[in-house]
């Protein structure tokens, strides 16, 4: 692609160099060598990287338009955002290539990934790796066995993804328009009977629609702990029979009397800034006050963490076994994690998403940067966000998701 | 040996142009019965069929996509021609094309989301009601997305009248029209009764061809589906896209059998239109033989003619809707208007619009440049009569349902080596860019006067110099028409741009489509309007030109291939 010249290839080579080489080799984790990620780092210069991403929100967009302009710079290498509108896209093309025999040169380098998709992925053998402990920077994440960097939907990662965010499911609501928003299931039924209308969620086929059902799932329950295992190995009828129970009985109450549903959360943005609806959720905590600042919703626009906690998750990038730019994928998988990256990914006034590294690994000088970083009002600090809810095992969700399309779709 | 490269040119253009088709829809089939080795399906069945059978809503899909397809396509027909015929004879009628020109050029995408921008229960007409019918929230009933796919017609009529009149106008200017209104009025009918008995019969071969692919477009588009279309379910073709793009291997070939569903749905309408051609042919002669004068025809005539100005404002309306909101900053609900304007949409920093406009432009250039050649090097190869089975199989790729055989090619492609990107999707381009100037072109072509030729040809002018210096200027009009319309379509492309571009080609079309379920109106409207603003001026100059030229070449006159009796 656009190959700089030469001399520009040598003076990043250096640039790259150096900054590889900062890292001390005895701090690294795993049998990594430093000589091992300075071919990487060769290998990868000129290489343009196709990160394939959910695109459906454009500060996350703007945020990897300024990754790819670093890594650019640092290591010669280039990123082509390749938008998605749901992952299972790439995930489709990976399969297909694999179907044709295109075992190389595959048109996937990085993939933004986590769930059922990593889930299918691992299960078809179409993932590069294990890779995670080969990039310098992962001695910044807590990759203790169980830890939330390595278990993605209760599956473990094994090394073939690479963490980069935190997800946490939270509401929205606007302030000036609701007092009293409900903060767990049951009153959200309660609340839902008295403003008929005025709630909705995304499509199930949609991950936030289905994580909307996931947690309402884990709050109705008998018991949360069975989710944790396949869906094979439970009762799946009588695990959900309380979600239907609950679900039937809102229902009706629904934006639309739940005859049609927003397609993401996005679309649910745009109906509480309408206010077509009073409350809206996202996977993002930071979302709200980002919408604020770009006038997608009110100033009065606030954050509602769930009474119980939420579901939270890791968002990883993984890379396909068929990628052409194996290298350049990891130096970005690298670049994700490191401090600085991590620091202006969590500034509000960026991207505002919580960081995967562990502070505690951190020098004072890195965690600086954290503490460094701006308010705003409509932005939960870490604490205020309470518990994590495990996510079920990914079959759960398909499950759900089946279950909920035979018993609502007309 | 003249006659042999002559056959070998056109028999490279249906390989170029109709070879994909047939490879596509050969892979969907095969996989439609689970036949897919390179997957390692190879248990041919009704496996594929059962599951898709099974899935919830399907039925309700079908039903959809049937309703949906036939009544904006009936509905169509009618106003485009209660349009003509009101317009006939009239100042305004002879300069039809620049009115519509801005309807005809919009993308399908750029037109849903206007309408989408005007109709929703937030919607611009709304916030301006909302006031005076004191509505504190936002209503819960819905143009948009409505189970009944109200939203969804509208937003097909409004790209299909327009198509329609043009094509009912080009095809009257070889009747005698006005002849036939005075000897019928004289026998006592009133020209509405001379229109829809007369006229409508003798044009509808014409315009078979035409209103079939329209048909076949409203059946099974997918990106208006995706933005106005009901969404739990949605339409057939919709359902198809998502099986296709699900990550499960045997969802691969659930999509197989949903496009073929798709394309079996589309041929059961066409054997309908040909039903019903024969039954109105029966029952119109009888008719015709008692003699009645038939003072109905005015009334349904009367009320097509006063739907069409509600549909072109509502269209106007949606044009407007995306110029506004392009340039908001804030604008809540119930606000007339926006309470604050701001140029930040068209600034984005980290999501430019020129990548996908420079894609966009590069497709629409090269795709309308090879199709004009390749259609025009076509008609010059054609012999006077018979081959017209042979051309006809050139429209195929606007007859089928375009879901129901890309995902097969896509596939097929692969396994030929050419991987998703530029090459396929412009390749994918053509098939659609191609037939539309060919449509374009053949009327021209026909009624071009061979004795201009002869005369060159007498002074010593070779073939190619006679095709370049006398009947390309002659013809310079429709030739740019024809440019206009290419540029247009390719444009419009969403499905062959995702499909064949594997997602990583990104035009203003999926870039619009797929901002279009977001939360941020403002650079969704900024999509569409430069989304529609390339085919606009494409057809700005396409009308312009030959004016200004039409001074200098006085002599040079076109035949009356378009400009009415």
């Amino acid at each position: 692609m656009n190959t700089p010249s030469r001399g520009m290839g040598a003076l990043t080579l250096l640039v790259g160099l150096a900054i590889g080489l900062a890292t001390p080799v005895s701090a690294q984790t795993g049998d990594t060598s430093g000589a091992d990620w300075e071919q990487t780092l060769r290998e990868a210069q000129g290489q343009t990287v196709y990160w394939n991403a959910w695109a459906g929100d454009q500060r996350t967009n703007a945020f990897i338009q300024w990754v790819g302009e670093q890594t650019e710079a640092r290591f010669d290498v280039a990123i082509r955002h390749v938008k998605l509108s749901d992952t299972a896209e790439a995930v489709t093309r990976v399969v297909t290539e694999k179907a044709a025999g295109r075992d190389e040169n595959g048109s996937v380098d990085l993939l933004w990934i986590n769930g059922p998709n990593f889930l299918s992925m691992k299960e078809q053998d179409l993932l590069h790796g294990p890779f995670v402990r080969d990039l310098p920077n992962s001695r910044y994440l807590d990759l203790s066995r169980g830890s939330a960097n390595t278990t993605d939907f209760t599956v473990p990662t094994e090394g073939l993804e690479s963490p980069w965010r935190l997800a946490r499911f939270v509401f929205n609501y606007d302030t000036a328009r609701v007092d009293n928003p409900p903060r767990t299931m049951p009153a959200l039924l309660e609340w839902a009977q008295a403003n008929p209308g005025r709630f909705t969620h995304p499509h199930p086929d949609n991950f936030m629609g289905a994580t909307f059902l996931k947690q309402a799932l884990i709050e109705l329950t008998p018991d949360p702990a069975v989710l944790q295992e396949p869906v094979e190995n439970a009762d799946f009828a009588s695990a959900t029979a309380p979600l239907w129970d609950w679900y039937d009985a809102i229902q009706p109450h629904l934006w639309r009397g739940g005859e049609t549903y927003p397609s993401n959360e996005s679309e649910q943005q745009r109906l509480v800034n309408d206010g077509a609806v009073d409350i809206g959720l996202s996977f993002d905590p930071a979302s709200t006050a980002a919408a604020i600042k770009q006038g997608l919703l009110p100033p009065t626009a606030r954050v509602l963490i769930p009474a119980a906690g939420s579901i939270g998750n890791v968002s990883f990038v993984a890379i396909p076994y068929n990628a052409r730019h194996t290298a350049g994928a990891r130096v970005v998988a690298n670049f994700l994690i490191s401090p600085r990256a991590q620091a202006r990914m969590q500034n509000i006034e960026v991207l505002g998403a919580f960081s995967v590294l562990d502070f505690e690994r951190l020098s004072d000088s890195q965690r600086a940067r954290f503490e460094a970083l701006p308010d705003a009002p409509a932005l939960p600090t870490r604490e205020a966000l309470g518990k994590t809810l495990p996510e079920p095992h990914p079959s759960w969700m398909t499950r759900l998701i089946e279950t909920w399309a035979q018993r609502y779709t007309r | 040996m003249k006659n042999v490269r002559r056959t070998g040119l056109r028999a490279l253009i249906i390989a170029v142009l109709i070879g994909p088709v047939l490879l596509g829809v050969a892979q969907t089939l095969s996989a439609a019965f689970g036949w897919l080795p390179a997957l390692g399906e190879r248990t041919i069945g009704l496996a594929p069929w059962r599951t898709l059978l099974d899935q919830p809503g399907l039925a309700t899909s079908v039903q959809l996509t049937l309703w949906t397809g036939i009544s904006a396509t009936v509905i169509g027909f009618a106003l485009a021609f209660g349009l003509v015929a009101s317009l006939h004879g009239r100042a305004m009628g002879r300069s039809l094309m620049p009115w519509l020109a801005p309807f005809l050029a919009a993308p399908h995408a750029a037109i849903a989301i206007g309408l989408a921008f005007v109709l929703a229960p937030s919607g611009w007409l709304l916030r301006l009601l909302a006031a005076p019918l004191d509505l504190t929230h936002p209503p819960a009933w819905a143009l948009v997305g409505d189970p009944l796919g109200i939203g969804l017609i509208l937003g097909l009529l409004v790209k299909e009248v327009p198509f329609l009149a043009l094509i009912m106008t080009a095809s009257l200017s070889h009747l005698p029209v006005r002849r036939w209104l005075i000897q019928a009025r004289s026998l006592g009918y009133t020209p509405a009764a001379t229109w829809l008995r007369v006229v409508l019969p003798m044009m509808w071969p014409q315009i078979r061809l035409p209103t079939l692919i329209v048909l076949s477009y409203a059946l099974s588009n997918v990106d208006m589906a995706l933005i106005l279309g009901p969404a739990n379910p949605p339409v057939l073709a919709v359902t198809v896209l998502r099986a296709y793009t699900a990550p499960e291997l045997s969802s691969l070939l659930t999509a197989g059998a949903g496009a073929a569903l798709q394309a079996i749905g589309v041929l059961i309408t066409f054997a309908g239109v040909w039903a019903f051609e024969r039954l109105i042919g029966v029952i119109g002669r009888t008719r015709l033989r008692r003699g009645r004068r038939g003072r109905l025809s005015g009334v349904a005539l009367g009320l097509a003619q006063a739907l069409n100005p509600i549909l072109l404002g509502m269209a106007s309306a949606a044009i407007a809707a995306l110029a506004v909101w392009s340039v908001t900053w804030r604008w809540s609900w119930p606000k007339p208007l926006p309470e604050q304007l701001s140029m930040a949409a068209w600034q984005q920093p980290g999501d430019s619009w020129i990548g996908p406009l420079g894609h966009s432009l590069l497709f629409a250039g090269v795709t309308t440049a090879l199709a004009l050649m390749l259609a025009i090097a076509w008609l010059e190869t054609e012999q006077r009569r018979g081959a017209s089975l042979l051309a006809g199989i050139l429209y195929l790729p606007l007859l089928l349902p375009q879901i129901g055989f890309l995902p097969g090619l896509q596939f097929g492609f692969l396994q030929l080596g050419i991987g998703p990107g530029l090459l396929a999707v412009g390749w994918a381009h053509l098939l659609f860019v191609f037939p539309y100037v060919l449509l374009v072109l053949v009327g021209p072509w026909r009624g071009y006067d061979p004795l201009l030729s002869r005369q060159a040809a007498s002074l010593g002018a070779g073939p190619l110099r006679r095709l370049f210096r006398v009947k390309l200027p002659v013809l310079l009009a429709p030739v740019l028409a024809a440019g206009a319309i290419g540029v247009a379509v390719s444009i419009a492309q969403y499905l062959p741009t995702l499909i064949m571009g594997g997602g990583r080609i990104n035009t203003l079309t999926t870039e619009a489509v797929s901002l279009a379920s977001g939360a941020d109106r403002r650079i969704t409207a900024v999509y569409a309007i430069l989304q529609m603003l390339i085919p606009v001026a494409a057809y700005g100059i396409a009308i312009i030109a030959p004016m200004l030229r039409g001074r200098r070449h006085r002599l040079l006159r076109e035949p009356r291939y378009a400009t009415g009796d």
